[in-house]
């Protein structure tokens, strides 16, 4: 059974600005942010059968919420995050300290060497795509490749709109692929069509991009999306996906939504 | 030229993702040129690749902005080394690993940063001035006691020659020296550049001297005539001789002799090998070239041609020298570090007639210089070539006909 890594939104807000759709003015109702992170929390324990492991919410750090970005984990292996932005370096420590609680080898990588953990590495069982310079570092995937023994695609974002790469592309599980190509410069599209062929890929449009439509969480055949995302799901359905939609748009005001919420630990 | 360089490396899964492709792109795109000097390609999906980019640019800030371009995504600039100095144990000594120098354009690495080694030259050494701000090639006689010089070979890089925009006989950079390969081409190759670097140094463009070094063979074969036009019409600002070509050059104004024959007539003169004695003691009474033709008692020819139009003479001397004439400089040390002082600026060098000459300004002479060497003995540009000077282009004709070939090619009337 598929493990997820998730976080309370008990001190989530907005309380800096590191990415375009961060305004601190744009202030989250957090009733209301904290009602639709249970309604997440419900549809991926009940409605797609996921277990959920949750960390202890450190007041001071708003997106520790986002557990994406802990770092990733593979068997019983985490390579922990190093931010690039100094507002959430601290909360390294903790993803760090929750992992070696539950017993996972630890790995970081070099001080100098910026990685946002699944937040910009995803991919399927043979291969992942690695987003860079927005936020992580590309020199950090031939690391993680050796490691790992996994071919890693470096792939350039280059809208500052879709900083990592689970904001503008998502692996399914049946090898499937959501992206928004415009998010990516043209040796980006071609390496990624080069990879996986037309039927297989959904140039998600960009009404849905922006809606976050590719932060989805892939368990088995369920996919679970923001609200918003018609043409995506319908996709999705004809590829044989159920889909589950959740509104998460307080969390989109931290430019975050469904996948950015949780870490696959498994 | 593509004087500045660095070397970058490139590794993971750059390949399939098209980094490398973008890399080397972006270097194009902005105007930089790159040579992929070792990729090493993944056997397998899930091996990586790497490869070593050096990328060349016109100039430093283009360098850098290239850098900075690609470093995102991922070149990593190549880790090297500080170049090694030592100290000069002593005057005219050098520590005893000094690094030699090539006549190529040749860079130093000091504090980081890769420095152009100024007045480079074969054969010579590398002196690190003012800090480590200014580095120069140097000869071993003029190095003193505590300078810093280049020792072993880190931190030191040679730049291979980029081919010349112009597509003429010096794009080939290599000296194939044969009596049988057609000389026309050549020589009107010679005389377009001539016409440029006129054109050039009236303009006081940078490299725009014309520096001819000839033998007495030009005298004795007749191509006093067309060496002096050339010298008149301003196409030729700098003359490196010994003391014969200058002594013959007047012993023909003075009594229509090269050597004791008659030039027009052909034949030996009764007493005629005493001319060019008569000719050294009259300068030598007078005082000198200079004063010999402001007087009037030289009227023509090449040295008169020099001093009307103020072309620097470099006459060095040989053992054999009678007299020698005031001027010529009898320690050859002493005539290496005249010669060398005028090489700044040449753009091009014609090397007639002379076996010492052309091989001793053959090794002053930056590779960068297009060099033509002309003999009727091909062992000279073979010698030339085989002493490291390989842009030299070898002609095998008399210098006569050289000359006056030239000379009607850039327009003196027959």
């Amino acid at each position: 059974m598929s493990r997820l890594l998730v976080c309370p939104p008990d001190f989530f807000g907005i309380e800096y600005e590191i990415n375009p759709w961060m305004r601190r003015t744009n202030r989250v109702d957090h009733g209301r942010a904290v009602r639709q992170w249970h309604e997440l929390m419900r549809v991926l324990g009940k409605d797609v059968g996921v277990v959920l492991e949750h960390m202890t919410p450190i007041p001071g750090l708003p997106d520790l919420v986002f557990t994406a970005n802990a770092g990733i984990v593979v068997g019983r292996t985490a390579v922990v995050s190093r931010f690039r932005y100094p507002e959430r370096q601290p909360e390294e420590a903790h993803f760090e300290e929750w992992f070696r609680g539950q017993g996972y080898d630890v790995i970081t990588v070099e001080q100098e060497l910026y990685f946002e953990g699944a937040g910009d590495l995803l991919g399927f069982s043979e291969y992942w795509f690695g987003g860079y310079r927005q936020r992580s570092d590309i020199r950090v995937f031939p690391i993680l490749s050796e490691r790992f023994h996994r071919e890693i695609i470096p792939l350039d974002l280059v809208d500052s709109r879709f900083y990592h790469l689970d904001t503008c592309l998502c692996s399914l599980s049946g090898g499937e692929l959501l992206y928004f190509p415009a998010a990516f410069d043209r040796y980006g599209q071609a390496a990624i069509a080069e990879r996986i062929p037309d039927k297989l890929r959904l140039a998600v449009p960009e009404d849905e991009a922006l809606q976050f439509a590719c932060n989805a969480v892939c368990v088995g055949k369920h996919v679970v999306l923001p609200t918003g995302c018609p043409t995506t799901q319908a996709w999705l359905h004809m590829r044989g996906y159920e889909t589950h939609q959740v509104q998460l748009d307080e969390f989109m005001k931290s430019g975050g939504s469904a996948k950015c919420l949780t870490l696959a630990v498994d | 030229m593509n004087h500045y360089q660095e070397r970058v490396c490139l590794q993971g899964h750059i390949i399939d993702s098209l980094v490398l492709a973008k890399v080397l792109d972006l270097i194009l795109m902005m105007g930089g040129t790159f040579d992929l000097e070792d990729v090493h390609i993944g056997k397998t999906r899930e091996e990586p690749s790497h490869a070593r980019i050096r990328i060349q640019t016109a100039s430093r800030t283009l360098l850098d902005d290239i850098l900075k371009a690609i470093q995102p995504h991922g070149a990593s600039i190549e880790r090297e080394a500080d170049c090694c100095t030592d100290r000069a144990p002593a005057d005219g000594v050098l520590p005893d690993d000094f690094y030699a120098t090539t006549h190529l354009p040749t860079q130093i690495r000091l504090n980081g940063r890769w420095l152009d080694v100024g007045r480079i030259e074969m054969d010579l050494a590398i002196v690190v001035h003012e800090a480590g701000s200014v580095a120069q090639a140097v000869p071993m006689s003029e190095v003193r006691r505590g300078d810093q010089i280049v020792i072993g070979r880190e931190g030191v890089r040679v730049i291979p020659l980029q081919r010349p925009r112009e597509r003429d006989v010096f794009g080939f950079m290599e000296s194939q020296v044969s009596a049988e390969r057609p000389h026309a081409h050549i020589i009107a190759d010679v005389a377009t550049r001539m016409r440029q670097m006129k054109e050039r140094h009236r303009e006081r463009q940078s490299d725009s001297h014309v520096l001819l070094a000839g033998g007495p063979a030009i005298i004795h074969a007749g191509g006093r005539e067309a060496l002096t036009w050339l010298i008149e019409q301003g196409f030729i600002h700098i003359l490196f001789c010994g003391n014969a070509l200058a002594a013959h050059d007047m012993e023909a104004d003075l009594f229509g002799t090269s050597l004791g024959y008659g030039l027009t007539a052909g034949r030996a003169v009764p007493h005629g090998h005493e001319h060019h004695l008569r000719t050294i003691n009259r300068i030598r009474a007078i005082g000198g070239i200079e004063a010999a033709v402001t007087s009037g008692m030289i009227k023509q020819g090449i040295m008169a041609a020099c001093v009307r139009q103020g072309v620097p003479v470099v006459m060095s001397g040989t053992i054999r020298d009678d007299g020698p004439l005031p001027g010529v400089i009898t320690d050859s040390v002493l005539a290496q570090r005249a010669m060398r002082a005028l090489i700044p600026g040449v753009g091009l060098a014609l090397l007639v007639a002379s076996t010492l000459h052309s091989v001793a300004t053959g090794n002053l002479l930056p590779a960068t210089v297009p060099t033509v060497c002309v003999d009727v003995n091909p062992s000279v540009p073979t010698k030339l070539a085989d002493r490291g000077s390989f842009q030299a282009v070898g002609l095998v004709m008399d210098a006569a006909s050289f000359l006056s070939e030239l000379a009607r090619l850039l327009g003196k009337s027959t």
